[in-house]
């Protein structure tokens, strides 16, 4: 055998970052506008109240909940049993649901993909309607609504699998015939309604943060913020399955246990938001665009920045339903409206770097 | 003698529709070896036997003595290093990410890259020259460039055993011999490669072995120099090769060539 040279020269390394400062800041800067809008928009709406008034009415509750009787009774239902919730929820379903998106969009190796892909939407809406048409057999709409949620995912993931794998395609495919399944139901369910339940069934499914309730807030804060940590913290494994599943293996990631993983959690978040305000649209498609058109395609960078970047969306879009007009705006058509041009925007000009 | 890659009399079927049946041959440490056949002759699906990607129906598969089938994936992945075919993925990962994806086996935590995975990450770059491409997004590379990437990907993910599918298929002439110089290279450091090729000249100009595919089966093994020859050719390549001296480097060409 003759002799090869292997003397490579290898020039000095440079640092190599694959951690940048200024990922950092973005993300700490879209955090400040998140809390900021927050504070700022709590005081918007028809019945205006100052900033003050606001902070003293959530300190009195937060740290000496005896003297919350000396407040103002209709500031502090404005704000407190209305408003702050209301807040904090449009918050955390702007969160789950970009972060679903995000999570969905590396696991189907798929940029277009959103979190309604495997039927949560359809199953969702089913279950909502069925719990409006029939009150006495199907107690709660959002118990309702999440359950059948969780089992359109489940029938499209049993649907899909096949000695022991999921091929993406397949699991697309079962999504896409298990939704229109459900879709079907749905039309079922409103063509068996009165007009007072048909109006509900529509306005369920143009979603909105009205009823929002401190019991809606302690339900889906924990679940989702929990699931996006787990997922987040499991983001460099997300980059490696985006490559495509022989690929994942071949780099020693198991690609149907993180698959699973990824699908339950991401599935979950969008299922507890979905119940508790009904089908916003766009947000979870959008929000993983827009962040990786910051930050680059890693995972680890992508799902917080697409996160914090959802959180500020919800809150402009929510803030907009309720002020534009006397009456409220479901937030559905305004998330598409704001949304579809920026999506516009990206495609013509971004086209590239996004989509390669 | 000690095989880092042992096939011992491997079937395979999709779907009982076998592929190939009774594949018997061992690659030794340290080697170049090359696994040649026409289209169809199974060799991809034979790598994939390999990463276990899929279940082979009997025979048996072992790295560096152990059987792949009760490894975990995990293990597995320290193991073998697998270069797919080049191919486009829908997110614009900067080369360096998809190289330090290879270090994945290696990793821990979330942010867990350590001063040594940077530093193979940079070696492997090196040793392909590609690291002013370090910055650049993956899939806006051509062909050939992306194909180089997967390889310093598989390069860094430190493996005594790299398979590779066809790594010359989309590169320019230039590019394939550049290739094949790398792949002497990181074998002569001590990595066994297997690498599956369509062009006699380059399994019989590059490699130490050739294992030969064709049929549903194995119909030759050994040194390239004496395996490629005009009776094999002309079996699995419907008799259309000749094969000549050029001051002593054997070379393939078509038959019918009118000089």
């Amino acid at each position: 055998m003759e002799e090869v040279s292997t003397d490579v020269k290898i020039s000095p390394r440079p640092a190599l970052d694959f951690f940048e400062t200024r990922k950092l800041c973005i993300m700490l800067f879209l955090a400040v506008v998140m809390v900021a809008g927050g504070i700022i928009t709590i005081c918007l709406g028809t019945y205006h109240v100052s900033i003050l008034e606001v902070y003293s009415i959530i300190a009195t509750h937060l740290f000496s909940p005896d003297n919350v009787d000396s407040l103002n009774k209709l500031k502090n239902t404005i704000i407190w049993t209305i408003r702050f919730p209301r807040i904090i929820m449009a918050i955390t379903v702007g969160i789950g649901l970009s972060v679903a998106g995000s999570i969905y969009q590396g696991c189907f190796h798929n940029p277009l993909v959103e979190p309604y892909i495997l039927g949560v939407s359809s199953g969702a809406a089913f279950g909502a309607a069925l719990g409006i048409v029939y009150p006495h057999i199907f107690i709660s709409i959002q118990l309702g609504a999440f359950l059948f949620a969780s089992l359109s995912v489940l029938l499209a993931y049993t649907l899909a699998r096949n000695r022991g794998q999921t091929p993406v395609v397949t699991l697309v495919l079962a999504g896409v015939i298990i939704g229109s399944i459900f879709s079907a139901c749905v039309s079922i369910m409103k063509y068996l309604s009165n007009d007072t339940q048909l109006r509900e069934i529509v306005f369920w499914m143009m979603g909105g943060f009205y009823y929002t309730t401190w019991d809606d807030v302690y339900l889906t804060v924990p679940v989702v913020l929990i699931s996006v940590a787990i997922m987040w913290f499991f983001g460099w494994k997300l980059n490696v399955l985006s490559m495509g599943d022989e690929e994942a293996r071949a780099m020693g990631v198991n690609p149907e246990v993180f698959k699973f993983i990824f699908i339950v959690l991401a599935t979950l978040v969008t299922a507890v938001c979905v119940s508790s305000v009904g089908i916003i649209a766009w947000v979870g498609l959008m929000m993983p665009h827009a962040a990786r058109l910051i930050q680059g395609p890693d995972n680890r960078f992508v799902i917080p920045t697409a996160a914090l970047m959802g959180g500020v969306y919800i809150i402009f879009c929510d803030t907009i339903a309720r002020t534009l007009t006397s009456a409220e705006i479901p937030i559905g058509i305004i998330t598409a409206i704001v949304g579809a041009p920026y999506l516009v925007y990206l495609l013509r000009s971004k086209e590239k770097e996004i989509f390669g | 003698m000690i095989y880092m890659l042992r096939v011992d009399n491997l079937s395979f079927g999709y779907n009982s529709v076998p592929v190939f049946k009774g594949v018997s041959f061992r690659v030794e440490k340290g080697s170049l070896c090359g696994l040649f056949g026409p289209n169809g002759s199974g060799k991809t699906t034979l790598f994939k036997c390999c990463m276990s990607f899929l279940k082979y129906n009997s025979g048996s598969i072992s790295v560096d003595g152990c059987d792949v089938r009760k490894k975990k994936i995990g293990e597995l992945a320290k193991l073998v290093a697998y270069v797919p075919q080049e191919h486009k993925p829908p997110f614009p990962y900067l080369v360096k990410e998809v190289v330090l994806m290879g270090r994945t086996p290696h990793m821990g935590g979330i942010f867990g890259i350590s001063e040594e995975d940077r530093n193979k990450v940079w070696e492997a770059m090196e040793m392909l020259e590609i690291s002013h491409l370090a910055d650049k997004p993956y899939n806006q590379l051509s062909g050939g460039q992306r194909q180089l990437v997967l390889i310093a990907r598989a390069m860094a993910q430190d493996t005594p055993l790299m398979l590779l599918d066809e790594p010359t298929s989309a590169l320019d002439f230039c590019n394939q011999i550049r290739i094949w110089d790398i792949l002497k290279k990181i074998s002569a450091k001590g990595t066994t490669i297997l690498a599956c090729s369509h062009d006699p000249n380059h399994i019989s100009w590059f490699c130490d072995d050739v294992v030969v595919m064709y049929r549903g089966g194995l119909v030759a093994k050994g040194n390239p120099k004496s395996v490629v020859s005009e009776q094999l050719l002309s079996t699995i390549f419907n008799d259309i090769c000749s094969v000549g001296y050029m001051d002593h480097l054997m070379m393939v060409y078509p038959k019918n060539i009118q000089a």
